[in-house]
């Protein structure tokens, strides 16, 4: 029905998400009825740049709002009701069935404790044991991170680390309960050139031999190309483009992801103008009504400032959210799903 | 009367070497900071005998990783951070020294816009304020100043009527970052020195604040230093391109040439870490492993030999050195390996 062909249950489904922050002065929409899916051992891209509401779908998916975040729809990970979670449900939820890397490992890891203590108390929360065989275990997981003299890390603060070594060790801690799901947000983002691909090859690793399904946040389409199986892209709140991450780069769907992709440098000819994206990202405290791209969007028609479009599915595998998809993507129209 | 006469280049009446001067020439700055709780008289040597020359018109990219000492080589070429040691040559004349250039006159005629466009303005000032402070220190009346922001704002693309009353706080990045363009050029400079000014932008406004500052180089005449990470957006912009690592020069070029043809194995690194943006075409194994060694006791002899594939035994006794960089077209690496008989088993190769 919806262009996908899969028969098992994904492992992670989530439906609608929305999420508000109500205050006295306004009602900000950040997520605005997100819907994607994720299967076992797939590698998922949020892609969208700031104020897409791309980190924020990732903490709903943790439960780590502010309570003060309406959060509605539905996330569903491997059967059971995420968003109905409380107590010590939670808890074992959260680092256990779920784990997340943040983007700056300088401000998630406590300064007062070293390494070691991080992985030590994580280990020790969710499987119990000594402190001596959490220890071990955590040596261990510093060789899987490829941290050189693991032993002697252990008893490093964040701050003795470098840039790269401190985000393998935010990523040890992540996978030290062997989560179900990773949720990494921009992760590589802090990073430099030469460190950042070292750190994405060794997630694409351990995500290969570990099978954990993975969603990553990125607002860079050249990270997307190296680590994603799939790319969902989204603008405003919503997932207005999803499919294979080959096919999205190759031949977009949507005018904001082709926009996106022709205003990003890469080998232009250096004597003419790039073809930016005029305008700027709607406010979300006034979304505009319709599609919320067609402020910006060179395709947009009357229609498209009616009703926010239907998904599409042009190709199998790939949905848009545009009218005018013929319009972008004339070559996939037509052929047999 | 003679053909020549009929066409007049533009030249700028603050022009005093003439176009073949360079707009500046740096020789061996340096600049180290102390550190306390690091040992007994311990130095980051941030900038350590840095040299470059920047020709009128044309845009110089500078790359390297966080802690290259690119950021501090755009604060000592305006003194903002004063120079240990070295020279400084702004179109002829030297800064800061008796018959030389003084530093307000330096300043006047080179701005500079950073990185964080938040918090480079006042947020107390209305952005018309803001740009009009610059003209007025240097002797505008405030309605002459006024008049001169809202020249500006219209040639960064704001509305002035709609944009200049406002605050900071109520401008996306992208129209922040027209804000400290326009308030660079509000006084009229020659050359502008970008540390990293389109990196904290989103892509879509990036190329769009890309595509302002070709235009307004062409407009207005301007020379650029454009300090990035961003190999891609420094290949775009840039005519020659400087590479540095752990305070020093490595690589020194023209842009077409570094990246077709890059000469230093740091470099090549770096090329070889750019990703794709094509998934059928990954990056198998990183081009370097580990994290730059840090600034504070850096390696001798080169200082890249610690992560470098070709390191040998005279990488560690001596320091490479850069050769001849003055010219517009020479490119130069700082490797044993381009040196013919610098006692390197691949000299000459590379």
């Amino acid at each position: 029905m919806d262009g996908h062909t899969e028969a098992a249950a994904p492992l992670l489904d989530v439906r609608d998400l929305t999420v508000k922050f109500v205050s006295r002065e306004a009602t900000v929409t950040a997520v605005n009825g997100a819907t994607f899916s994720l299967r076992a051992g797939e590698v998922l891209c949020l892609l969208g740049e700031s104020g897409s509401g791309k980190s924020v779908t990732l903490r709903a998916l943790m439960r780590l709002l502010p309570k003060q975040a309406q959060v509605a729809g539905r996330v569903e990970l491997g059967g059971q009701d995420v968003l109905a979670l409380q107590g010590k449900a939670l808890r074992a939820f959260r680092g256990g069935e779920v784990a997340m890397v943040f983007q700056e490992p300088m401000t998630a890891l406590d300064p007062v404790y070293t390494i070691g203590q991080h992985l030590v108390e994580m280990i020790r929360r969710h499987k119990g044991g000594t402190k001596a065989e959490a220890r071990a275990r955590a040596i261990e997981l510093l060789d899987l991170v490829k941290i050189p003299s693991a032993a002697r890390r252990l008893d490093a603060y964040p701050h003795e680390l470098s840039g790269g070594l401190r985000q393998r060790a935010m990523i040890a801690i992540a996978l030290s309960c062997g989560p179900r799901l990773l949720l990494a947000d921009e992760p590589t983002t802090a990073l430099d050139a030469t460190v950042q691909i070292q750190v994405l090859i060794l997630l694409r690793r351990l995500q290969q031999e570990l099978g954990m399904g993975t969603i990553f946040v990125t607002h860079d389409l050249g990270v997307a190309a190296e680590i994603a199986d799939r790319v969902a892209v989204m603008y405003a709140g919503r997932v207005i483009e999803e499919g294979p991450v080959a096919d999205v780069l190759r031949a977009p769907a949507h005018p904001y992801t082709a926009g996106l992709l022709a205003s990003t440098v890469h080998d232009q000819a250096p004597d003419q103008d790039i073809a930016a994206i005029p305008g700027s990202p709607p406010d979300l405290r006034r979304l505009p009504g319709g599609c919320s791209f067609a402020p910006r969007c060179g395709l947009a028609t009357e229609a498209c400032r009616q009703a926010f479009p239907d998904p599409v599915y042009p190709a199998p595998g790939r949905m848009a959210r545009c009218l005018r998809v013929a319009d972008v993507l004339p070559s996939l129209i037509g052929e047999p799903a | 009367m003679s053909a020549a006469m009929e066409v007049q280049p533009y030249v700028d009446p603050r022009d005093r070497g003439g176009a073949a001067q360079p707009m500046l020439i740096a020789r061996e700055l340096q600049r180290y900071f102390r550190v306390k709780g690091a040992g007994k008289g311990a130095v980051v040597r941030a900038v350590d005998g840095v040299s470059f020359t920047l020709f009128k018109g044309e845009t110089l990219g500078v790359v390297g990783e966080s802690g290259c000492g690119k950021s501090t080589l755009a604060r000592l070429l305006l003194h903002l951070v004063v120079p240990d040691s070295g020279e400084l040559v702004f179109d002829g004349d030297a800064v800061g020294e008796t018959g030389g250039v003084n530093i307000g006159d330096l300043r006047r005629q080179v701005q500079m816009v950073f990185q964080d466009s938040y918090s480079s303005l006042n947020p107390r000032m209305p952005v018309q304020d803001s740009i009009a402070f610059g003209p007025m220190v240097n002797g505008r009346s405030k309605t002459e100043a006024r008049r001169i922001a809202h020249e500006i704002l219209v040639k960064v693309g704001l509305r002035p009527d709609l944009f200049g009353p406002r605050y900071p706080h109520e401008l996306s990045g992208g129209q922040k970052q027209r804000v400290n363009i326009a308030r660079a050029l509000a006084v009229g400079p020659r050359m502008v020195i970008l540390d990293e000014a389109v990196s904290a932008l989103d892509k879509s406004v990036e190329a769009q604040v890309l595509n302002l500052l070709r235009q307004l180089k062409r407009t207005l005449n301007l020379t650029y230093l454009f300090i990035s990470h961003d190999l891609n957006v420094v290949r775009y912009i840039s005519d020659r391109v400087l590479v540095m690592y752990l305070g020093q020069v490595v690589e020194l070029g023209p842009a077409a040439e570094v990246f077709a043809r890059a000469r230093h194995p740091y470099t090549r690194a770096l090329l070889g870490s750019r990703l794709s943006m094509d998934a059928g075409r990954r990056i198998e194994a990183p081009p370097l492993v580990g994290d730059p060694p840090s600034p504070i006791d850096p390696p001798s002899g080169c200082r890249f030999r610690t992560r470098c594939p070709h390191a040998e035994s005279v990488c560690e006794a001596r320091m490479p050195t850069l050769g001849h960089w003055e010219d517009r077209s020479s490119h130069v690496a700082a490797c044993h390996m381009t040196t013919p008989d610098s006692g390197h088993s691949l000299a000459g190769s590379a």
